[in-house]
């Protein structure tokens, strides 16, 4: 059971604790209440089903941010073998907020990285809540690079609510470092899979964005602007951020609808967070298939396929 | 064309280096008041000094159309991709509705004017972005016409130069205009790997998404003096912080000194200045 309960989680909790509280007392009394426990169970199915498959954008958005969501280095630990850290831009420090290093996938080593959040405050302070400064950008690109070098493909997963905002980050040139990264990874000649795992915040999750797939997990957002900033901005109010999130289309499958990502990764009913290895196994299976086409691929015509993507992105 | 442009323009006057502007309107205020000194300033005056106060150098937004008629040589400038309109990908609230106004407010139908002219006689492809269209936002259209401006450079090569003016990546089109940011870098990465010249002017203002792309990438970054140039609003650092910020965070002058840009260019200085690197690039060293 998640620590964290959503509001539209809250019936599923109630159902959950009684079922709970019927097996205790069977198992004390002696008494044989499988036939209760069984109705109980099936409603509990149902009612999962029933509020899972008919999440609203604000309820993905909010399970897209639950604190107990697999972060960044859980992934790493379930999807990979391996792993070896890899910290510092080599200019001003190495930024918590971003994670990367080399591991094994499936024997294969490979560079992984990924915006890093917290599970609670604590960590969160840590972690700068998933919002990198300019080094973290530049840690990333100089991971990316490292792996072109070394014929090594790239998982890039996608969590923050975008870059941080603050001075140091503006004397230390965050939008150079966001440009740099879309200008790099345009380029670089070797495959990168990038995987929006929770939430995709603006310019500094589509710094970690451009590869050649995009995909989204099942509950992930995908935003050029915050709810809250949208409902600012459009009604001077960050409390309807709800309906905010509908008209911003930021939902996989909206987004898969619209021709902007390329796949939905589907999660374990009632979400990531509470079945993290399940959530694991879906992207285990979709990064084998995509590497498995992508490493056929030469790397001219990579690198090509990649602008191509990009370039036609557009409506008018 | 771009006198079409002109003759549609409401809040604008034409600025061309070393002519007297006519008037267009007879309703545009005679006087405007400075927001550097206070001073009160003769518009038509001002519209002579390329929009900069004579008394404290403020340099005034100028239009796309300004901008474009301040830089190239008269009469060699050729728009490009002028049809493209903007369409509500997303049916977003509100939109449609801004999309005209801003037409109307400004005579452009999307937030740049792209296209080919000479600057001393050299000949390059241009864009300015306009300030007053839903404030300079990228969207499919302002990330489509730089791409195809770009995409002309590498064919032809010819150097680039592009003048921002942007408040960032466009809200009512939701990952369209996100995407337009990657989509702008990597067109500039291949102008790159042509080996062509991209010079990126920062203009008040230049923030988020565009900043943080195609703004941010040129071989060599000017700004004008005082401009807003960040990636974050003010107002989010100073929530973010709980602090005051100093005076001149996120101006050119703050990310001159942060080493950033290259220069700052006064604007009476800025054609001098693109013709000499322009020229400095015309032959292999
Ligand atoms: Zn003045």
């Amino acid at each position: 059971m998640p620590n964290v309960i959503l509001d539209f989680e809250k019936p599923l909790l109630e159902l959950e604790n009684r079922i709970a509280e019927l097996k205790q007392y069977a198992g004390e009394k002696g008494i044989d209440l499988e036939a209760e426990i069984n109705i109980l169970e099936n409603r509990l199915r149902d009612l999962k089903k029933e509020i899972y498959e008919n999440l609203t954008p604000w309820q993905r958005t909010q399970l897209a941010r639950h604190p107990e969501r697999p972060n960044a280095l859980d992934y790493f630990k379930l999807l990979f073998t391996d792993f070896l850290p890899l910290c510092g831009d080599r200019c001003c420090g190495d930024d918590p907020a971003l994670v990367g290093g080399i591991a094994r996938f499936e024997g294969v080593p490979v560079t992984v990285i990924g915006h890093m959040k917290g599970h609670n405050t604590k960590e969160n302070l840590a972690r700068n809540f998933g919002m990198p400064n300019p080094e973290g950008f530049r840690k990333a690109l100089r991971l990316a690079q490292q792996a072109e070098k070394f014929g090594r493909s790239v998982i890039s997963l996608i969590d923050t609510p975008g870059a941080y905002s603050g001075a140091g980050a503006e004397e230390r040139g965050q939008a150079w470092a966001i440009a740099s990264n879309l200008f790099a990874f345009s380029r670089l000649k070797t495959p990168i899979i990038v995987i929006i795992t929770g939430e995709g915040g603006s310019g500094g999750a589509l710094a970690l964005g451009v590869g050649d797939v995009l995909l989204m997990l099942e509950n992930a957002i995908f935003s050029v602007i915050s709810p809250e900033g949208c409902a600012a901005i459009l009604w001077k109010d960050a409390q309807r951020a709800p309906e905010a999130a509908s008209v911003l289309k930021l939902t996989a499958s909206e987004l898969l609808s619209l021709g902007l990502i390329d796949g939905v990764i589907p999660e374990p009913l009632g979400g990531a967070h509470r079945d993290p290895e399940g959530t694991a196994d879906n992207i285990r299976a979709e990064i084998r298939r995509r590497l498995q086409e992508l490493r056929q691929i030469d790397a001219e015509q990579l690198v090509a396929a990649r602008w191509g993507r990009l370039r036609r992105i557009g409506c008018f | 064309m771009l006198k079409d442009l002109f003759r549609k323009q409401k809040r604008y006057i034409t600025v061309r280096p070393g002519t007297v502007p006519e008037r267009e309107e007879e309703k545009e205020p005679l006087w405007i008041k400075c927001p550097g000194c206070g001073e009160i300033l003769y518009v038509r005056e001002l519209e002579k000094g390329l929009k900069v106060c004579s008394k404290c150098r403020y340099h005034f937004r100028l239009s796309a159309p300004e901008r474009i008629a301040a830089t190239v040589d008269d009469n060699t400038f050729q728009e490009l991709d002028g049809d493209l309109q903007a369409v509500d990908p997303l049916s977003f609230p509100g939109y449609r509705s801004k999309l005209s106004s801003a037409e109307q407010e400004t005579g452009m139908r999307d937030a740049i004017l792209t296209g080919q002219g000479t600057i001393d006689g050299r000949s390059v492809l241009i864009g300015a972005l306009e300030p007053n269209f839903v404030m300079g936002s990228m969207g499919c259209i302002v990330g489509e016409k730089i791409t195809r401006l770009i995409e002309r450079a590498i064919e032809n090569k010819l150097p680039v130069i592009l003048f921002s003016a942007s408040g960032g990546a466009r809200m009512q089109e939701g990952v369209f205009s996100l995407m337009q940011m990657a989509k702008t870098s990597a067109a500039i990465a291949r102008l790159h790997e042509a080996g062509i010249l991209y010079v990126s002017v920062l203009t008040d203002p230049t923030t988020g998404g565009v900043l943080a792309s195609f703004a941010a990438l040129g071989d060599i970054i000017l700004a004008e003096p005082g401009a807003l140039i960040g990636f974050a609003g003010r107002r989010v650092t100073e929530q973010t912080l709980k602090e005051k910020l100093p005076p001149d965070f996120q101006t050119a002058e703050f990310c001159f000194n942060h080493g950033l840009i290259d220069l700052i260019v006064p604007r009476n200085e800025m054609r001098q200045i693109l013709a000499q690197i322009l020229s400095l690039h015309s032959e292999r060293g």
